[in-house]
């Protein structure tokens, strides 16, 4: 019928390392698995895609009237205090919704995953993609406030670091994201401690205050452990230059970033054979 | 001719924790530590299994439950790894355990045909190409601008069916699928399984339903306690089956394995009473609770050694169980219609509602009936032409 096929093997060995010529074979699956989250996401309700825009406004204008006053006295890196804060939660909140989802989502597909092969990493990475979408929307808005607030942008800086902060925070949030997958299936407490982690993590992120507001060097550098810091901070260049920037931090948490990466991929590939048998 | 599958002394264990807890919590991993870790026992859910598949061939898995079936399907379709030996396969496996994977409520007719297909293995390409076929098969044409959250059950299962039986990879495994539907719909699965198995493709089938496996299937194998006990010829392999299954008759049923469940049952027991047509089947039952419980009843199927299941029984429609720590006692007596000789094994619900199953439990004890229903009829009764043979009478002869 056929001429001879290529032979595969089914055993128990199984690899650590991502397999990319099958992710690709799989590519249409990334697309179906995150058309279908988008489709749904905003189903069923009145103002659909304008969800998109609004969260992000509403947590800017919110915290613009709350911490904006307080901190009157800080220095914002030059920036109106909405600018700013806008420019941290866009991350923060592709991070947080990204993290939130992919967490979970091997346990809201455990039907799927019990029941057909395809590899597996897809479910984390197609959660990241629907945030990706969010953020695509977030993103115009942003670019929207900037021409608002007539803030200067640096062209050449923002050709080098917004891509640089791309890259930061998709190594930083897909390397959580699997990894707090992986661990879900196997410590259902991740289900609790996930939500109550990125509360905290909001706060220790240069999101609403600038980082350079710290004092004490040692909290500093312990800071600078979350990815998030790098990815924000590079994405704040080009709006305001790098007179502030602390290269040792900023190191820090970009190897923090590739770190939580190779750990949270080499995890998922750990265990996620055993998946369907504890899902 | 090289073979398109080669199973190669593949075995699975799992480890069960004697306190039967399915997954760790990380209170459990702490306290863990400070204390002997926990009696493991191994169970070999599959145990050295080795045969080989030739293109083209359909073969039937059979075996009673917790056999090994679903086990080595599971293997063969990558969803869980084997603990040790190998598969090589020699063309694309699609694997067919369930229908309608990747189904959402929210999605419409159309929607849902794209997710599945895609999720099954199909290029978009693919689904593209038999978009109308599969529209035409489900009989859904008008419903596909529809959610799916508005179909009957039955229109989301001929949906389902539709893209699955338009995949076309060279290895097709089924699980019991076809065990929901009506029996219209079922024949159609059948007969598109055929043609399918017609058309040069290799299927692997495992099913209850022995008829199926026997006009579907050209070999067959066995499987016993996780190992191959037979394997050829499909009608020698059902008979050892059936003469397995008729030799290790048991009227005794007591639980083993721990249970999360509210309400179990802890033992049954039956007994078979009277003489043909008119023979009853009194049921002993001890149930446990420890925790609070909603009101429960129960359920009975009655399947044949074909695993066909001939009848159900409901002693009571309302939920009448109430709850009380420790063990009750019920007794509960079946009339039985007029059956053919045969061995026939119970399989008992118990639960508060259709949708909150408390426990249930297979095949667990059997019954076997050696009597003709028909009385001084010579000729031997058998299940050939179904299971029951109701009182019926000439009305009317006119000459």
């Amino acid at each position: 019928m056929q001429a001879q096929q290529k032979e595969n093997i089914i055993s128990s060995d199984r690899s650590v390392i991502l397999n990319l010529s099958e992710l690709w074979s799989y590519r249409e699956l990334f697309y179906f698995f995150t058309w279908r989250e988008v489709k749904v996401k905003y189903k069923q309700t009145a103002l659909g895609v304008i969800w998109v825009v609004l969260q992000p406004l509403i947590m800017v204008t919110i915290f613009s009237f709350f911490f904006g006053n307080a901190l009157k006295n800080d220095n914002f890196l030059g920036l109106p205090y909405p600018v700013f804060v806008f420019s941290g939660l866009l991350l923060w909140n592709f991070f947080s919704s990204s993290v939130n989802s992919a967490g979970n989502s091997m346990l809201t597909n455990a039907p799927i995953i019990k029941k057909i092969y395809f590899p597996r990493i897809i479910i984390p990475v197609s959660a990241l993609l629907v945030s990706g979408v969010d953020f695509i929307v977030a993103f115009v808005a942003f670019v929207a406030t900037l021409i608002y607030y007539q803030v200067h942008v640096d062209l050449l800086a923002l050709i080098i670091f917004w891509p640089l902060a791309m890259v930061f925070l998709l190594l930083g949030t897909l390397g959580i994201s699997c990894g707090l997958a992986a661990l879900n299936v196997k410590y259902r407490d991740f289900r609790y401690i996930i939500p109550f982690g990125l509360q905290i993590a909001l706060f220790v992120s240069p999101v609403i205050y600038p980082a350079s507001n710290i004092s004490t060097p040692w909290v500093g550098y312990v800071l600078a452990l979350n990815p998030m810091y790098a990815a924000i901070n590079f994405f704040r260049v080009p709006l305001t230059g790098m007179s502030e920037m602390n290269f040792a931090l900023m190191m820090i948490s970009s190897v923090s970033a590739i770190l939580f990466l190779v750990l949270g991929i080499y995890y998922f590939k750990k265990t996620e054979a055993f998946f369907a048998d504890i899902a | 001719m090289k073979p398109i599958l080669e199973i190669e002394h593949v075995s699975k264990r799992f480890r069960l924790q004697h306190q039967g807890v399915a997954y760790l919590s990380l209170r459990d991993r702490i306290t863990n530590l400070f204390k002997s870790s926990d009696v493991m026992e191994d169970f070999w859910a599959v145990n050295d299994i080795s045969f080989q598949v030739q293109p083209g061939e359909s073969i039937g898995i059979i075996g009673r439950n917790g056999a090994g079936k679903s086990t080595l399907l599971k293997i063969l379709s990558r969803i869980t790894p084997p603990t040790s030996g190998r598969i090589v396969s020699r063309g694309r496996i699609a694997s067919l355990l369930e229908v309608g994977t990747g189904f959402h409520q929210e999605l419409n007719g159309r929607e849902n045909i794209y997710m599945n297909g895609s999720i099954l293995g199909m290029k978009k390409a693919e689904i593209d190409k038999h978009f109308d076929e599969i529209v035409d098969f489900s009989g859904t044409e008008n419903f596909l601008d529809t959610p799916l959250k508005h179909y009957s059950s039955g229109m989301q299962l001929r949906l389902a069916f539709a893209v699955a039986a338009h995949l076309e990879p060279e290895i097709l495994i089924i699980d019991e699928v076809l065990a929901v539907g009506d029996a219209e719909f079922q024949r159609k699965c059948l007969k598109k399984m055929e043609d399918v198995s017609k058309g040069g493709r290799t299927i692997l089938f495992v099913s209850h339903n022995l008829v199926a496996v026997g006009n579907l299937c050209t070999r067959g194998v066995l499987l016993k306690s996780g190992r191959v006990m037979a394997e050829g010829d499909v009608k020698d392999v059902i008979r050892a089956y059936q003469m397995d299954f008729e030799m290790n008759q048991n009227t005794v049923w007591q639980r083993t394995t721990a249970t999360r469940a509210p309400l179990w049952f802890e033992s049954i027991k039956i007994q078979l009473n009277g003489d043909q047509p008119a023979m009853t089947l009194t049921i002993d039952l001890a149930l446990r609770s420890e925790k609070k419980h909603n009101k429960g009843f129960l359920a009975f199927d009655i399947i044949n050694s074909l695993g066909v299941t001939v009848m159900q029984a409901i002693p009571r429609i309302d939920p009448f169980i109430e709850y009380q720590s420790g063990l009750q006692n019920l007794e509960i007596g079946i009339d039985l219609p007029p059956l053919v000789p045969d061995t026939y094994s119970l399989t008992l619900w118990l639960g508060a509602h259709n949708n909150e199953t408390f426990d249930m439990v297979s095949n667990a004890v059997m019954f076997e009936i050696n009597e003709t229903p028909t009385k001084g009829r010579t000729f031997p009764h058998t299940y050939d032409h179904g299971s029951i043979v109701p009182p019926s009478s000439v009305l009317k002869y006119t000459k």
